[in-house]
């Protein structure tokens, strides 16, 4: 079912430091949250920053329909995301969502699939996995990060699915990439994968889809500004010419992309 | 109520505010968003003979009050805009206007000459001014006498109101629109966006992938403002104001210094419903001004 855009101030009921770079966004509306489907993602309007023009696009990160809550996981890389951060409960938030195109739907039960995080890029996975859950799908989380710290919502994650991590540091689960970790050393016990996070991270596991042959999708981020289709900047080149991430994406078939 | 119609090129368009080209895609990707019928008109997206691919990603940098692109009129080339995209617009409940781009004069003739032939297409904007290609576009538009050129060819191929859109980066805007005037255009449109370049400091290298890219949004609304201002008082067909508009107030500012109606852009990616709620603001500040249309304030400056 096609999802249907809306903008609306969006009211804040949660902001939880994760990290001192991440943070959690809970906003509410009185009415319904609209149909989201997973992977699309919300354009925030950052009021009060004098060097702030444009809106910042965000993955969604989980809808709690019980309490109509939008969860945004936000790292703090400039002066947008720094100022969102500063947001308090009661806060009003311009919100322009959901946009894009979300992960693959389950196409038969029993389906699983290893969901494959980066740093702030689990973002998207979390509301995936409940998706996955929910329609009789088994989700498996590989986590990644540089250091303990900086992997985020472990726990929420442990709601869905099995959950296994890595850091380059050793500091938390095996030490090195998400492609280095054992359970992508053995047999392939997954029909799929969905990745998102770091370019390079996501580079190296569309090459490992690639050679064993399992069909995967990734979530990319590129510099937008409209989120809708209109302005082209947020372009990837792909095997039908450059098309907007926003529009077309975020979420793209590996086979879809010139990587 | 005021009456907030107007008039460009025996054109009526219901209210004086357009989207921009490139700004607001061909309408229908807002239509979840704003009923498209409250908006004056919607200049689509530059439209080329051939398709094109436009420049390398990143194509975008926000700056101060504002943003640069360097986008380079991707768009899938006047055929298919003619088979695919029209039947899609041809509908929608307000005036659409085609923006015609091209690298040699001839490109120019044979895409107007192709949208010319559309029903529900009741003008074209020619754009002699992106910044953002290596042929064509903006080198047009920054000589007398290449403006001329290309308006006088396409003059004698596209019977409907030809609008040219100017760019700013020239010595004198108004011996451009002069030029453009004696050619034939039926109205001008100004101003295109300003050339500019932002610079990452810690890779040490240009943020846009060409080098340079073209400056909007608020931050360059005075400069929009001087240049209608100085072109509505040295021709005798209409303006259309844009730049950095983003209120009402901004677009008051425009029809004060001599526009007939006003191009909303890079706002519609902060706000995108900003064309309708500017409208609206229009027709209010008319009211508590007790001013019955809009020909009470344009050209008041």
């Amino acid at each position: 079912m096609k999802t249907k855009m809306q903008v609306t101030d969006l009211r804040v009921v949660g902001v939880k430091a994760l990290n001192p770079r991440a943070f959690l966004l809970k906003l509410t509306d009185d009415a319904p949250l609209p149909l989201i489907h997973p992977g699309q993602f919300a354009e925030l309007r950052v009021d009060g920053h004098p060097q702030v023009y444009l809106r910042r696009p965000i993955s969604i990160h989980f809808v709690d329909r019980t309490n109509n809550e939008l969860w945004l996981l936000i790292q703090k890389v400039g002066n947008g995301t720094q100022q969102l951060s500063r947001l308090q409960v009661g806060d009003h938030v311009n919100v322009l969502f959901p946009l894009g195109n979300g992960f693959r739907a389950v196409e038969q039960q029993g389906e699983r699939v290893l969901l494959i995080g980066g740093g702030v890029g689990v973002a998207p996975l979390l509301e995936y996995g409940k998706y996955l859950t929910e329609h009789a799908a088994v989700p498996t989380f590989l986590l990644g990060g540089r250091s303990a710290g900086d992997i985020l919502q472990v726990d929420e994650f442990r709601r869905y699915g099995e959950v296994w991590l890595t850091t380059e540091d050793g500091s938390a689960g095996e030490r090195g990439y998400v492609t280095q970790h054992s359970l992508l050393q053995q047999p392939s016990a997954f029909d799929r994968i969905s990745c998102c996070g770091p370019k390079p991270m996501m580079q190296a596991v569309v090459q490992y889809a690639r050679q064993r042959n399992l069909p995967c999708e990734v979530s990319l981020e590129n510099q937008m500004a409209c989120g809708l289709g209109a302005c082209l900047c947020c372009v990837e080149k792909t095997i039908r010419g450059n098309v907007c991430v926003c529009k077309e994406g975020p979420v793209f078939d590996i086979h879809q992309l010139n990587w | 109520m005021a009456d907030i119609r107007t008039t460009i090129a025996g054109i009526t368009f219901r209210n004086p505010v357009l989207t921009a080209s490139g700004t607001f895609g061909y309408g229908i990707e807002f239509a979840d968003l704003v009923n498209l019928a409250d908006i004056g008109g919607i200049i689509v997206k530059g439209t080329t003979l051939h398709p094109r691919e436009g420049n390398d990603y990143p194509r975008m940098a926000e700056t101060a009050h504002g943003m640069l692109n360097c986008v380079g009129l991707q768009n899938k080339g006047v055929d298919y805009f003619c088979s695919h995209i029209y039947p899609n617009i041809c509908d929608i409940d307000t005036r659409i206007i085609v923006n015609v781009s091209g690298s040699t004069i001839e490109d120019y003739v044979a895409c107007a000459q192709r949208i010319n032939e559309l029903p529900n297409i009741p003008a074209i904007e020619l754009n002699i001014s992106c910044p953002n290609v290596k042929q064509g576009g903006m080198a047009f538009g920054v000589t007398t006498d290449g403006a001329y050129n290309v308006v006088k060819a396409v003059r004698e191929v596209y019977h409907k109101p030809l609008i040219v859109k100017l760019s700013p980066n020239v010595t004198s805007i108004t011996d451009i629109a002069c030029a453009v005037e004696s050619a034939g255009a039926d109205a001008l449109s100004l101003i295109n966006t300003l050339m500019g370049m932002a610079i990452d400091i810690e890779r040490r290298r240009p943020r846009l992938s060409i080098g340079t890219g073209g400056l909007s949004g608020p931050a360059i609304k005075p400069v929009a403002v001087r240049c209608v201002h100085q072109v509505a008082h040295a021709v005798h067909i209409p303006v259309i104001g844009l730049g950095g508009i983003a209120t009402a107030e901004d677009a008051i500012e425009f029809l004060m210094a001599g526009a007939r109606a006003v191009q909303i852009g890079t706002a519609n990616f902060v706000d995108p419903t900003v064309s309708v709620r500017v409208a609206q603001g229009i027709d209010q500040w008319l009211d508590a001004h007790g001013c019955q249309t809009l020909d009470d304030i344009i050209g008041v400056v």
